[in-house]
C-alpha cells in the first residue's frame, strides 16, 4: 500500500498540478475572505448567497476561520476535480494496465490512490486555511472588526475545528470525485458531471423545494464544512453526508476491482 | 517447477454473445522467444490481458510460471509487460514515468537511467513523455517491461513505429534477454520478425489456436514449392503435364508452373524437361517463409 500511496504522490507533485491547484485555492480563500471583511456594511450581505455576516458574529472567537468555513465548498469542488482526473486518466491514457501489472491488488492500488490524493487535499486545505486566516487578520481592523477573540484558546480550538470539518467536506467532494472518476473513465466527463450536480442540479433542487437540500450529497458536506447551518445541523450532516460517501465508495470499489481492463 | 513459463489449456473468453478467445490450448517453454500472430481481432491482446489478469476469463484455465491466471499476485512481480502499445503520463517525464513504476513495483531507482540508457533513451530522459515520437514511446515501453529484471517479458507488437534500426536493436535485445534465460512471449503483425528471433509460435485465428509449437514444425509441415519455367511460352503446359504425371500437384500461375515438392526434386525435373525437349528457363526451389505459412494456414490474403 505504501508503495502505490509514494507512487502517486510521484503523479501529484508536478508543478503544474501543484500550483493549479494552490493557484485555485488562493484565489477562491483570498475572494471570499475578502468579501467578508471589504463588504462588511453592504446591504446586499458579505457572505454565499446574500447572507449578512456582520461584526458581532466576527469578533467572536471563531471569527479567524468564518471566511475559511465559506471557501470549503468551492475547496470541496476543487478536491472533486483533481481526485476525480488522478483517477480517470489511469483509463484515458491505458496506464491503469501498468499500475495493475506491477501492483495486482486492485483494492490497495485504490486505497494507496485515496490516502496519496487525500494527503495532497490536507496540504490544500491547510494552504487555503492560512491564506484565509492572513486575510482575515489582515482587513479585520479596517473593517473595524476585533481580533481579540481570535487567538484564544477558544480561538484556537475554533480554527482547529474548522479546518477539521472542512478537510471532512473536501474528502467527501474528493470521494465522489474518484467515484466518477472510475464509473465514467474520462476526467472531463467526470469532473463536468461532479461539477453540475453540486452547481448547478443540487441549487435548482433546492430553488424548487429547499427541504431537499437536507438529503442533497452536495449541500450535507457544504454544511459540513460550515459547522452546521441555521437549517441542517452538523449531526444530520454528517449522518447523511456519511452515508453518501460510504455508499459511492463501496460502487466505486465494487466497480474498480471486478470491471475488466480493456483498454 | 515446470519448464513452462506459458500453459493455457481451454482458455476462453466471451464478451456477451461474442466467443473473443475459444478454447485454445497452447505451452511457452522457458527460455525461448515465442512469436504469437494472429489478424486484427484474432485475439491476441485478449489472450494476453487474461494472461497478466487485467481481464477475467470465461473459461477454461492458465498457469503462468506455475500459478494459476487467477492468482496474477503470484507472479506479476517477475513479469514485464507492455499491452496494446505503451501507456505513460504525458506530463511527466521519461524517467519520471519510470520511476513512478520502479516505487510501484519497489524496484530500485537505480534501474531508471540504466533502462533508458539501454533503449537508447538516456539522452531524453529528461524530456516530458508528450514530447517522444512513436518509436520513443515504444522504447519506453519497453523500458518499463523491463524494470522487474523479468523471467518471463510479454510485448504486443514492440516494433510498432521503430525505424528499421530501432526494429534491429529491439530485434537483438530480445534474442539476448532469451539467451539469458528470459522467456518471452511476443505478438507482431510483421511475420518475418518473428521468424527471425522466434523459436516458438502461437498462430491464433478468429480467437483460435491454429498452430502453437516450434516454428521448424510449422515451415516442415508446409510443402516446398519448385518453381519451373520453359524458354518458349508453350512449355508451361508440357511442364505440368510432367510434374504431375511424376505424381506432384502443380498449377500454372503468372507464366510460372507451380509445383509442390521438396527442392531435391528439381534435378529429377530438370533431366525430364532435358529428355522431353524442353530448355527450362527458370528453375527455382522456394522455401516458404512464415508470412506464406501464415496466410496459407489462416486463409487471408
Amino acid at each position: 500500500m505504501f508503495r502505490v500511496v509514494f507512487a502517486e504522490l510521484r503523479k501529484l507533485r508536478r508543478p503544474t498540478l501543484v500550483l493549479g491547484t494552490l493557484g485555485a485555492a488562493l484565489f477562491f480563500s483570498a475572494l471570499i475572505t475578502s468579501f467578508l471583511f471589504l463588504l462588511i456594511d453592504d446591504p446586499n450581505g458579505n457572505g454565499d448567497r446574500g447572507r449578512q455576516i456582520g461584526r458581532e458574529v466576527l469578533v467572536l472567537s471563531s471569527g479567524s476561520v468564518t471566511g475559511f468555513s465559506s471557501v470549503g465548498g468551492l475547496l470541496g469542488l476543487i478536491a472533486l476535480c483533481v481526485f476525480a482526473a488522478q483517477t480517470a486518466q489511469e483509463y484515458t491514457y491505458g496506464t491503469l494496465r501498468n499500475l495493475l501489472v506491477r501492483q495486482s491488488g486492485r483494492l490497495r492500488i485504490l486505497g494507496g490512490k485515496l490516502i496519496a490524493n487525500t494527503i495532497f487535499a490536507i496540504l490544500m486545505v491547510l494552504f487555503s486555511a492560512v491564506v484565509s486566516i492572513a486575510i482575515s487578520v489582515a482587513l479585520a481592523p479596517g473593517a473595524k472588526v476585533s481580533t481579540d477573540l481570535w487567538f484564544t484558546s477558544d480561538g484556537w480550538s475554533s480554527i482547529i475545528h474548522t479546518v477539521i470539518n472542512v478537510f471532512i467536506a473536501v474528502f467527501g467532494f474528493g470521494v465522489f470525485g474518484m467515484a466518477l472518476g472510475i464509473l465514467l473513465r474520462s476526467p472531463i466527463s467526470s469532473i463536468s458531471v461532479g461539477v453540475l450536480w453540486i452547481l448547478i442540479i443540487e441549487n435548482l433542487l433546492g430553488a424548487v423545494k429547499e427541504s431537499a437540500l437536507r438529503w442533497l450529497p452536495g449541500s450535507q458536506l457544504n454544511t459540513i464544512a460550515e459547522g452546521g447551518s441555521q437549517t441542517i445541523s452538523y449531526t444530520h450532516a454528517m449522518q447523511v453526508g456519511g452515508a453518501y460517501v460510504i455508499v459511492i465508495s463501496v460502487i466505486a470499489a465494487v466497480l474498480f476491482s471486478r470491471r475488466d481492463v480493456a483498454n | 517447477m515446470s519448464n513452462l513459463a506459458i500453459s493455457v489449456r481451454d482458455l476462453s473468453k466471451k464478451y456477451g454473445e461474442r466467443m473473443a478467445v475459444s478454447h485454445i490450448n497452447f505451452d511457452v517453454p522457458l527460455g525461448t522467444v515465442c512469436g504469437f500472430v494472429g489478424p486484427n481481432g484474432s485475439g491476441k491482446t485478449t489472450t494476453m490481458r487474461m494472461l497478466l489478469g487485467l481481464i477475467s476469463h470465461t473459461g477454461g484455465n492458465g498457469q503462468v510460471l506455475d500459478a494459476s491466471i487467477d492468482e496474477p499476485a503470484k507472479y506479476l512481480s517477475q513479469v514485464g509487460a507492455m499491452i496494446e502499445g505503451p501507456a505513460f503520463y504525458p506530463a511527466l517525464t521519461g524517467a519520471e514515468n519510470l520511476r513512478v513504476l520502479a516505487t510501484l513495483g519497489g524496484f530500485p531507482q537505480e534501474r531508471v537511467q540504466t533502462l533508458l540508457d539501454q533503449v537508447g533513451l538516456g539522452d531524453r530522459a529528461k524530456s516530458k513523455y508528450k514530447t517522444y515520437s512513436l518509436g520513443m514511446k515504444q522504447r519506453l515501453g519497453i523500458a518499463a517491461a523491463l524494470l522487474p529484471n523479468p523471467k518471463l517479458l510479454m510485448l504486443d507488437e514492440p516494433t510498432n513505429g521503430l525505424d528499421p534500426e530501432g526494429i534491429q536493436e529491439v530485434r537483438a535485445l530480445l534474442r539476448s534477454l532469451a539467451d539469458n534465460g528470459t522467456t518471452v512471449f511476443v505478438s507482431s503483425h510483421l511475420l518475418s520478425e518473428l521468424e527471425i528471433i522466434s523459436d516458438y509460435l502461437v498462430m491464433l485465428r478468429k480467437g483460435e489456436v491454429v498452430f502453437a509449437g516450434k516454428i521448424e514444425e510449422l515451415l516442415l509441415a508446409q510443402q516446398h514449392v519448385i518453381i519451373a519455367k520453359g524458354q518458349n511460352p508453350g512449355d508451361l503446359e508440357k511442364i505440368l503435364t510432367l510434374a504431375t504425371g511424376m505424381g506432384h500437384t502443380a498449377s500454372i500461375r503468372n507464366n510460372e508452373v507451380h509445383i509442390q515438392a521438396n527442392a531435391d526434386w528439381a534435378a529429377t525435373l530438370n533431366r525430364a524437361a532435358f529428355d522431353a525437349g524442353i530448355t527450362l528457363a527458370q528453375l527455382s526451389p522456394v522455401v516458404p517463409n512464415l508470412e506464406e505459412t501464415f496466410f496459407e494456414m489462416t486463409g487471408d490474403k
